[in-house]
């Protein structure tokens, strides 16, 4: 007698499920596998030249076999500069983009959970930093505070407040309905276990979908804030400050321009296209 | 429908208030005396003390907010501390460039991104709606003053088909208005493209097709006259957003204009003009956000009742 087979059921791990989703993102994996060669940039430097060597002899080169992506006005290799570039650019989305979680989804779950004037009062507060519209806010902030890197990462920090706050409330509210939670409630879980154990770990997919988003704006406005003079001196390989300084050369240097800004580019595109695949994998009724 | 609107006006009340507030102490936020800021820095102590009565800086916070206020609505907006002209004097003929440049923008973009995202939708999954798609992503993602600084390049530079700065005629607004549309085209284009699917879906398109209608009527009378009520308001929204893009864009293309005016302020301190163009720019946005929510719900008088 033919022995009967049973099929095999599994409940796929929660990571399993992901990887698998994700892995079909074809973009999204691009993008993963060039943030992460960014990331071997930041950590080795592998910058071929001195990023402050001075070389009189080649000026403004052109891109060229010895300098790759040719030289500016004091004869300095722009690729070792661009390489060098990675890690301020990076760092300081990073540190912006953490600090503005951190302190808005701390405010969202507030919001979310406590609900009345408290709710009123931060989303209240919320809609007055929204009415600057876009860099405004991050503007107007480093004329009070003054221009700088570290203020440029204040600046950023603040801006994105109110978009972590806004999602982080409405994930919130509809976690706040399930049952598990009113389970835990009625066992007489305390108000922060219940926070930061139950609802907070509920809020991570749009948490997450909405930290790697905000990285391509935090790094497109440090650029900007750096472009029109506010944020790191010209001295330092920012991408930003590179732009600005490439300025000037525009009509015997364009490659001054091109590489620091398509630099800029494909870097936003590749945590705007993470973001999609992330969002698509991890919380697909997300907007 | 009037009672949507009273709530809606006494809701951007408290926000405009706060707003102004802010503004209104941001000469007091900056680290320093505003007194000495505006006198220079070679001003005697004396002349500083001027200085402070003539600003009203010895009154107290709610009378100066007063004035201030009385002052924005009045026209009256103090005096440049950088040109000693009127602030209003300094302003006005900066409005002129910022506006044409965001018209411009904004008819090409809407032109453009609602274009592009119809045929995304018709023809999804095909080519054409991947190109069209990477093209909006990378819109989004482009820094606007690279894009400028770019085209600036190829067109002006190396073709020279367009001056490279200044205002002094129409040609000058070309680049600068493709700049500045590009995101919003991007993002309009996502838009429209996404509602168009969702349309597409409902049972009122199969029947319109299935009665034998021309497939261009189904998709214009049908399908996108019903998307674009989605499509008005990322367009009302982003309006508000392009007088802050302006900031960039002019920077790039040197263009006279509000958001260039800004920049120079902060730099050269000008902080009377930095309030005013603030507020500008703030106010202008709260009240399209109004505008753009009053439209949406007249039609889409589903939301009225939320």
């Amino acid at each position: 007698m033919k022995e009967i087979q049973y099929e095999d059921f599994k409940i796929e791990s929660p990571f399993r499920e992901f990887s698998r989703k994700f892995l079909k993102k074809k973009s999204a994996v691009i993008s993963l596998a060039f943030l992460v060669f960014l990331l071997i940039l930041v950590v080795f430097q592998p910058t071929p030249y001195d990023i402050s060597a001075i070389d009189y002899d080649n000026i403004l080169c052109e891109p060229n076999s010895d300098h790759l992506f040719g030289t500016d006005e004091y004869g300095r290799d722009v690729l070792s500069r661009i390489i060098t570039g990675t890690r301020i650019s990076l760092s300081v989305a990073i540190i912006a983009v953490t600090i503005g979680a951190i302190i808005g989804s701390i405010l969202g779950i507030i919001a979310g959970y406590y609900g009345g004037l408290l709710e009123s009062l931060i989303m209240r507060s919320c809609d007055v930093l929204f009415s600057f519209p876009g860099l405004l806010l991050a503007i107007g902030i480093v004329a009070i505070i003054g221009p700088g890197l570290t203020n440029v990462v204040i600046a950023i920090s603040i801006y994105g407040i109110p978009t972590f706050t806004r999602i982080i409330r409405s994930s919130t509210l509809s976690i706040k309905e399930l049952l598990y939670i009113e389970a835990s409630k009625s066992i007489g879980v305390s108000d922060m276990r219940l926070l930061f154990k139950h609802i907070f770990p509920g809020t991570l997919p749009s948490l997450i979908v909405s930290y790697t988003m905000r990285m391509g704006t935090a790094i497109i406005s440090a650029a900007s804030l750096s472009f029109l003079g506010f944020g790191a001196s010209p001295k330092n390989p920012d991408w930003g400050a590179m732009l600005s300084t490439g300025r000037d050369y525009i009509g015997v240097a364009p490659h001054m321009l091109f590489y620091p800004g398509l630099m800029i580019f494909l870097t936003v595109l590749a945590f705007n296209l993470l973001g999609d695949g992330l969002r698509d994998t991890l919380d697909p009724k997300l907007d | 429908m009037k009672q949507y609107v009273l709530k809606r006006l006494l809701n951007i009340i408290p926000i405009m208030l706060v707003v102004s507030i802010i503004v209104f102490m941001f000469i007091h936020l900056i680290p320093g005396d505003p007194a000495r800021i505006v006198a220079g820095q070679k001003a005697t102590l004396e002349e500083i003390e001027i200085m402070r009565e003539k600003l009203g800086l010895n009154d107290p916070y709610i009378v100066q907010y007063k004035n201030f206020m009385v002052g924005v609505f009045s026209g009256n907006w103090g005096t440049s501390i950088k040109s000693n002209l009127p602030v209003w004097n300094v302003i006005v003929p900066r409005i002129k460039p910022t506006l044409i440049l965001a018209i411009f923008s904004i008819i090409w973009s809407v032109v453009a991104g609602i274009s592009m995202g119809v045929i995304s939708a018709i023809k999804r999954g095909k080519l054409i709606d991947y190109i069209v798609m990477v093209g909006a992503t990378s819109g989004i993602s482009v820094p606007l003053f690279w894009l400028g600084l770019m085209l600036m390049q190829i067109f002006s530079v190396k073709l020279g088909w367009f001056p490279t700065t200044g205002v002094d005629s129409f040609s000058s607004y070309v680049l600068p208005s493709i700049t500045l549309g590009a995101g919003i085209t991007a993002m309009i284009a996502r838009y429209t493209r996404s509602s168009m699917i969702e349309i597409l879906k409902e049972n009122y398109i199969r029947t319109s097709r299935a009665k034998g209608l021309h497939e261009f009527m189904v998709i214009n009378k049908h399908a996108l006259r019903n998307s674009l009520v989605d499509v008005i308001t990322i367009v009302g929204l982003q309006f508000g957003f392009l007088l802050a893009g302006s900031v960039l864009v002019e920077t790039v293309f040197a263009i006279p204009g509000l958001g260039r005016l800004l920049i120079d302020s902060i730099l050269f301190r000008d902080y009377t003009v930095v309030q005013t163009v603030l507020l500008i720019f703030t106010f202008q946005f709260i009240i399209i956000n109004l505008i753009v929510d009053v439209l949406y719900g007249i039609a889409n008088p589903k939301i009225r009742y939320e």
